[in-house]
């Protein structure tokens, strides 16, 4: 499944994003290959989720092109749009459960919006997506807020897996959990994207992870991105990606990794 | 081609051929197939995928659950050219017990006299926890005689200005346009007996008195109110009370008593604007409707109106303001965790003060009756 042969998933090229006089992105090319889990990393401001945003299509970029499967994500008609989205999954950083639905409503909110589907085998999907992220029947009942950080963070997961994506993004998916907690759900998401062929574009600060999960690294300094495989990483002369590959955290992350 | 399935066989072999779209857009299909296969599958069966296109995993969720119901240790069942995710799903299934259907508790006599205890034991906790927050809140100004600071003047001026100064054009027009209606109305009835001037005494003694004052407040429960729950909610969610207390700073001194008083100043004043909105409204009016002179409508409007009026009317706008804002900020910090209970606690805060003041508006007419004020 993993290959340079086959398009590439997302594309962006020459992408451009402003806020006023500030310029965030200038120029920035990105390939994700179908299969790949892909990490983005760069400092705070660098825009990883403006970039995020704008691939989803929720901002629109001042100039340049994204395409996902190779459809321009600005230049879709409604039904177009409804297509794309259901062909792709998305956590957000603090999960973004809607607070007043139980999580098996939130599971169920995609697949009610897309699908015709009876109330049990919503109900039987609702528990598949939740056995899927190592969530217990027990769950799907519960609010939101009675969840702990890192239930919310395998429910968002759950519910961005509802319609059969083979793509997903994740914005910091260990962020806030437990060294143990983040190691499990690294797992669980190589478990997943080995099991199920998914295509990863993950926005993660976490070094562990990264070192565990990630195929390839984006990173993105000065308004570019610079794509490299984790090795290739470690020997960039670039100050900032030295500073971030080379501090006393990413040693340690990359021993645990290889040790 | 749409996803199909089709069983072919007898006795203690099946065999179940899947064709055509298996993919999670064809489950609700799949699922109708499914419940219509017999139920009393048994023996050894073949389940042959190689007819399938791209089967999903919510489709092979719901054959593998199927046939698991069908399945107490009777059916063996071999898949053919099955998905690379069946396994998966084979482990997922077997690890998981089916959730139990929600069991409902029986109906009984004692559920209603239940329900009425628990309402009376709540409304009783209610009450003493809202005597406790005024409690709180007179601690806190009283504290402030000794420690002035505490007052936080240039919060209570915000608020003033947020609650007060920029509710101005919304109670003066709606002031206004409520007095015109009652004088227009008022005009009908006392021009059929020839009385059309005491319309004056109407508007005059129904504006002071009860509806400048009961407007306004309304006005501001809405307004503001709703906003003092709807701010001190959302700082309930993000914890940032609990950094404020984390911090050694009292929530109460620093978000509710400063809004409590800046309703207390800017409540009366809105209600003076009121007031002469009102009578401008009337005066407009009568002049429109009943060629009643501006010069007629104000030497009636002395003649009309006692010194007491217009104070009975003013009265009681630091009352109304005393509880629009002490079951707003209230209602604001009872909010925990989630966006559903700010909504909730946002409307009961609006209906709640609305109803008070309505409630104390007609404590204070009782009053003035018994005072012949």
């Amino acid at each position: 499944m993993t290959g340079a042969d086959t398009p590439p998933v997302v594309r962006v090229r020459g992408l451009v994003n402003r806020f006023g006089r500030q310029i965030v992105h200038d120029g920035l090319d990105l390939d994700v290959r179908s299969g790949e889990i892909f990490g983005i990393v760069g400092g705070s401001g660098s825009g990883k989720s403006v970039l995020l945003r704008t691939i989803l299509g929720l901002k629109r970029p001042d100039a340049g092109v994204v395409e996902l499967y190779g459809k321009n994500v600005d230049a879709t008609t409604r039904s177009e749009r409804a297509a794309l989205v259901q062909r792709f999954g998305v956590t957000f950083q603090n999960g973004a459960l809607i607070s007043s639905l139980t999580v098996a409503e939130n599971i169920q909110l995609p697949l009610r919006e897309y699908r015709s589907l009876s109330e049990e085998s919503l109900a039987a999907l609702a528990d598949l997506c939740l056995a899927m992220v190592g969530l217990g029947a027990d769950a799907a009942a519960k609010f939101p807020a009675q969840l702990s950080g890192g239930m919310v963070k395998r429910a968002a997961l759950a519910r961005a897996l509802a319609l059969e994506p083979k793509l997903l993004f994740l914005d910091e998916p260990t962020a806030g959990l437990d060294p143990i907690s983040a190691a499990a759900f690294d797992q669980l998401l190589l478990y997943l994207h080995s099991q199920l062929g998914l295509t990863v574009v993950m926005i993660t600060h976490d070094l562990d992870t990264l070192f565990r999960t990630c195929g390839r690294i984006g990173v993105i300094v000065d308004g570019r991105m610079v794509v490299d495989t984790l090795d290739g990483m470690m020997r960039n002369p670039h100050p900032w990606i030295r500073a971030y590959f080379h501090g006393p955290r990413a040693r340690a992350a990359e021993q645990e990794a290889h040790g | 081609m749409s996803g199909s399935l089709a069983l072919e066989g007898s006795g203690e072999d099946w065999r179940l051929s899947l064709r055509g779209d298996w993919s999670a857009r064809a489950l609700a299909q799949i699922e109708r197939q499914l419940g219509a296969l017999r139920p009393d599958l048994a023996g050894n069966l073949v389940c042959d995928w190689t007819g399938t296109e791209a089967p999903g995993i919510g489709p092979t969720w719901a054959l593998l659950a199927r046939l698991a119901r069908s399945e107490p240790g009777r059916l063996n069942v071999r898949h053919v050219g099955a998905p690379p995710h069946l396994e998966f799903l084979q482990q997922l299934l077997a690890g998981r017990i089916a959730p139990a259907a929600a069991e409902r508790a029986p109906v009984s006599v004692e559920q209603p006299l239940e329900r009425v205890g628990r309402w009376t034991v709540l409304q009783g906790e209610e009450t003493r926890a809202a005597v406790g927050f005024l409690g709180r809140i007179v601690a806190v100004i009283g504290a402030a005689f000794a420690r002035p600071r505490a007052l936080r003047l240039k919060s209570v001026v915000r608020h003033v200005h947020e609650t007060g100064i920029k509710a101005i054009p919304i109670v003066a027009l709606i002031a206004f346009l409520i007095s015109v209606i009652v004088a227009y109305l008022g005009a009908q009835q006392l021009q059929r007996f020839g009385a059309d001037i005491f319309v004056v005494d109407l508007v005059a003694i129904a504006v002071l008195r009860e509806m400048g004052v009961l407007l306004t407040a309304i006005i501001v429960a809405g307004r503001s109110g709703s906003a003092f729950a709807a701010e001190i909610g959302v700082m309930q969610i993000n914890e940032e009370t609990d950094a404020l207390r984390a911090m050694g700073m009292n929530p109460i001194e620093l978000l509710v008593v400063p809004r409590v008083i800046a309703l207390v100043v800017a409540l009366p004043l809105l209600t003076i604007i009121a007031d002469a909105m009102g009578l401008a409204g009337g005066g407009l009016l009568s002049h429109l409707q009943l060629n009643i002179p501006w010069s007629q409508f104000t030497s009636r409007l002395h003649e009309a109106i006692a010194p007491t009026t217009f104070w009975a009317g003013l009265i009681k706008a630091p009352v109304f303001a005393l509880l629009i804002g002490m079951v707003g900020t209230y209602r604001g910090l009872q909010v925990r965790e989630s966006a559903r209970e700010l909504g909730r606690l946002t409307t009961v805060a609006v209906v709640q003060s609305i109803f008070l003041v309505i409630l104390a508006d007609a404590l204070f007419a009782v009053l003035y009756v018994r005072l012949d004020f």
